[in-house]
């Protein structure tokens, strides 16, 4: 689904965000991006979004390089792809779902299907009361759930999370990471990027490394069953820190 | 289109009221530069146009010996036709003449018996600058010093009165001209200003809109539409305060004073429709453009 062929990325201050970074995550994967603050996790997720364009080196999504797209064709690159960003970056001036709408009237969809789609999302994610709220009348926690439920609202096949939990507590970063399985369960390919050390040890997904730009660890662990209940999976993410073992 | 204008509309009056502040800044400035340019358009013209028809009367008087005869007109009146940058000759007849001055000063022509003005050529030139060079030709014809026609017994002298009014039309002309300019960049200065302003305000939501992959276009349209209202509101706006501070102030004084009545001015109608296109134009377009630098994401 994502190749990464020795990427480089240099900012123009010098700094390297990434330095031939080469990996690659699978159709219907659940990844975790870990790596201490300015290791490279961010520049990732923003040149996969052609945020950025890289310095150096190939990425492929879905088997196409994208550096092919042109730029009046990236808006519809996009929507292939859910982003929920560590800060959020909900519209202020749009109620909860009219901010989840938004993302549907940018493929347009008419109204009633818009009508028929968002409730189901915020339902899913467990925003049915606030459908009215301003982002700044919600929780941290709440206006993530409301990034998640735009980001997927459209059912894309990629979905990348920068930090999802960076912000929130541990009983509500479990939650999200459980929604973010529910969504890997229906078939989408989810990279996440987290400094949740623990969080990560627990969910026994694979891990990518980075430091400085380089990928220094690639664990396809193997230590997980793929065809765990988001209720077991949650369990086992609350249950005490424990040795790895095969469920 | 996929989009129905609905949509788009929806879209720009929700951004209005939520960004409230904004607008009505973008309001309220192209409502003022609007009234400043639906005040200035009649000044330029009334300028210009009081200039232009001084100038129209700048000619040259040539007058005929007094015992000139009918036959000495005629051949004068043809020599003067067949000069350089002469575009028309009109005879005045003595009788004519004096007619006109006992009409503009009854009592000063009462006491005289007989009549004392000669006939006269008024000899207008093609150009209003042209007006020396065919005074010239006539009181100093060949540079010999002499008249043209030994019928002609003097020419008007005011060099200098011309010299000078050409000099002022000139001046007002390419001064009006100038400030209309001015006025004009400023205008478009201003309103551009504010509105990158109020995009710059809400650039951390265009920066959204692109990465949820919206096209340029599908965030461009309500931002359009918003110049469109604001500037078709402001221009209403400044069309009504122009047209009550025309009805209040300027016709009681237009009866007592020539200038503001001054033949060739804008009519008020023309004058809306130049300022609720200029309003409209240079919002919609202002907001379309400034938002260009937002869009690249
Ligand atoms: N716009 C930018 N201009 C210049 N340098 C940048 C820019 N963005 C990131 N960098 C640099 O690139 C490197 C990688 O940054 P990146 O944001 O990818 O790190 P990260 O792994 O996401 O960090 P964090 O965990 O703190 O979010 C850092 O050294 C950072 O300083
Ligand atoms: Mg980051």
């Amino acid at each position: 689904m994502i190749e990464f062929r020795a990427v480089t990325k240099k900012y123009g201050t010098g700094a390297f965000g990434l330095d031939e970074a080469t990996f690659s995550v699978d159709r219907g994967d659940f990844v975790f991006m870990i790596g201490s603050t300015g290791s490279g996790k961010s520049t990732v997720m923003r040149l996969l979004i052609k945020e950025l364009e890289p310095t150096e080196g190939t990425i492929l999504v879905a088997g196409r390089d994208i550096s092919s797209i042109k730029r009046r064709q990236v808006p519809f690159y996009r929507r292939n792809i859910g982003v929920v960003f560590q800060d959020f970056k909900l519209l202020p001036n749009r109620t909860v779902y009219d901010n989840v709408a938004y993302a549907l009237q940018v493929t347009g969809h008419s109204r009633k299907e818009i009508r028929a789609k968002v409730p189901d999302i915020l339902r899913l994610t467990g925003l049915s009361t606030k459908l009215h709220n301003y982002p700044d009348q919600l929780s941290g926690g709440e206006q993530q759930r409301v990034s998640i439920a735009r980001a997927f609202v459209n059912h894309p096949p990629l979905l990348l999370a920068d930090e999802p939990t960076g912000n929130l507590d541990p009983e509500t970063s479990i939650d999200i990471m459980r929604l973010l399985y529910r969504i890997n369960r229906t078939g989408t390919t989810v990279l996440v990027a987290t400094h949740d050390h623990a969080m990560v040890d627990k969910m026994r997904r694979r891990v990518l490394e980075l430091s400085r730009g380089r990928v220094v660890r690639d664990e396809a662990t193997g230590l997980y069953t793929r065809d765990e209940s988001t209720r077991e999976f949650a369990q086992r993410l609350r249950s005490p820190a424990e040795a790895p073992q095969i469920l | 289109m996929k989009h129905s204008l609905g949509f788009f509309l929806r879209e720009s009056l929700r951004a209005m009221r939520r960004n409230a502040a904004p607008s009505f800044a973008a309001l309220a400035t192209v409502t003022v530069t609007l009234i400043v340019v639906g005040v200035f358009i009649p000044i330029v013209q009334a300028t210009t146009g009081a200039a232009n028809s001084a100038a129209g009367k700048v000619m040259v008087d040539v007058y005929m010996q007094r015992h000139a005869t009918h036959a000495e007109d005629a051949r004068v009146m043809g020599e003067l036709r067949r000069l350089p940058h002469v575009q028309r000759v009109v005879f005045e007849s003595k009788a004519q003449a004096l007619a006109q001055q006992r009409k503009q000063d009854p009592l000063a022509y009462e006491l005289l018996s007989g009549n004392p003005l000669p006939d006269t050529f008024h000899v207008y030139p093609t150009a209003p600058s042209a007006v020396l060079a065919v005074r010239a030709e006539i009181a100093d014809a060949g540079g010999q010093g002499q008249m043209l026609d030994p019928a002609i017994a003097s020419v008007s002298n005011h060099t200098q009165d011309t010299k000078r009014l050409l000099t002022v039309t000139r001046f007002v002309t390419i001064t009006a001209a100038l400030l209309a300019a001015l006025l004009i960049a400023a205008s478009v200065l201003l309103i551009g200003n504010t509105i990158r302003l109020s995009l710059y305000a809400r650039r951390r939501e265009v920066e959204v809109m692109k990465l949820v992959g919206a096209t340029d276009w599908f965030i461009r349209w309500p931002f359009v539409i918003e110049g469109v209202v604001v500037g078709a509101a402001a221009a209403v706006m400044a069309i009504v305060t122009l047209a009550v501070a025309k009805v209040v102030v300027l016709d009681p004084l237009a009866s007592n004073w020539g200038l503001i009545s001054a033949p060739r001015t804008i009519g008020i109608v023309p004058l809306m429709f130049v300022l609720l296109v200029a309003g409209v134009g240079v919002s919609a377009v202002g907001s379309g453009l400034s938002l260009r630098r937002f869009l690249r994401v």
